[in-house]
């Protein structure tokens, strides 16, 4: 099984909860989860940002549903770094 | 996170405790200056018009808090393209204005109750160094005062001042009822 290290989603959200806020709510899904968040485009009620992730597993789904929960949408997933399971391999071995 | 409802709950309990307490000075000044009263009528009318400013401080921040929230959501709704009802957006605007129409209209009641308590006391045969009307007054300009602190506060000016002018304000109002009194 492959461990999802890094992702960059570019996400649709309101204005609030901002960026901070935002980037924490992301940041307390999981165990070292590095956050982020760079707003690319600015309208009245809304914004659009590149929200990059890294840990040592990322939890997509949860991600997912947190983006969702905050009011906003993922518009499309543009990077993502996916490692082999060493562990998996070593048993293996 | 997404309400802000922290500083709109507490302008509302300043505003609508502010009302609350100098609607009861001006009707506890109106029994004092008037002929003698019976404290079971002066608790009456107090307790009244306690109850109607916590039932209208709910009633109409909740009307006007929960429609300003849905205008809110839907134009949020549109800009996004999506259903945002269970969002942390849609939570806000269903439970926000309870909260805050709660906040409305326990201000003016708590309030109330407070500067009422003389007059429940002297009722329950407590004993006053000076008539229950008059330690109503009293407490009454003392809820006043501390009111303007907590409005000092919220603004960061100097708290005192801030006091003093909410007492200079309910003193204009005992002195505007002394005076129209026939």
């Amino acid at each position: 099984m492959a461990k999802l290290k890094r992702v960059v989603l570019d996400v649709l959200k309101p204005h609030q909860p901002n960026i901070i806020d935002f980037a924490k709510a992301i940041s307390a899904l999981g165990e070292g989860y590095r956050v982020t968040l760079q707003v690319d485009e600015m309208d009245e009620k809304t914004e659009t940002v590149l929200l990059s992730v890294e840990g040592d597993e990322l939890d997509f789904e949860a991600m997912q549903s947190m983006i969702n929960e905050l009011g906003a949408s993922l518009h499309s997933i543009d990077e993502v770094e996916i490692v082999p399971d060493e562990t998996n391999l070593n048993e293996r071995e | 996170m997404v309400s802000r409802s922290y500083g709109i709950a507490r302008r509302y309990f300043v505003v609508n405790g502010f009302d609350g307490a100098l609607t009861l000075l001006g009707l506890n000044i109106g029994f004092y200056v008037s002929d003698e009263t019976s404290l079971r009528v002066v608790i009456g009318a107090c307790l009244g018009a306690t109850v109607a400013l916590g039932i209208s401080g709910i009633s109409s921040a909740y009307i006007s808090e929960s429609a300003e929230r849905e205008r809110e959501l839907r134009e949020l709704e549109i800009a996004m393209a999506r259903d945002l009802s269970r969002t942390a957006h849609g939570v806000a605007s269903r439970y926000i204005p309870v909260f805050i129409a709660l906040v409305n209209g326990l201000a003016p009641f708590s309030i109330g109750l407070i500067i009422m308590l003389p007059l429940w006391l002297a009722n329950a045969g407590v004993v006053f160094p000076v008539t229950p009307l008059e330690s109503a007054i009293t407490l009454a300009f003392l809820v006043l005062f501390m009111l303007g602190i907590v409005i000092g506060k919220i603004r960061g000016s100097m708290w005192l001042w801030s006091g003093l002018r909410t007492l200079l304000i309910a003193l204009l109002t005992a002195l505007v009822i002394y005076l129209l009194t026939p």
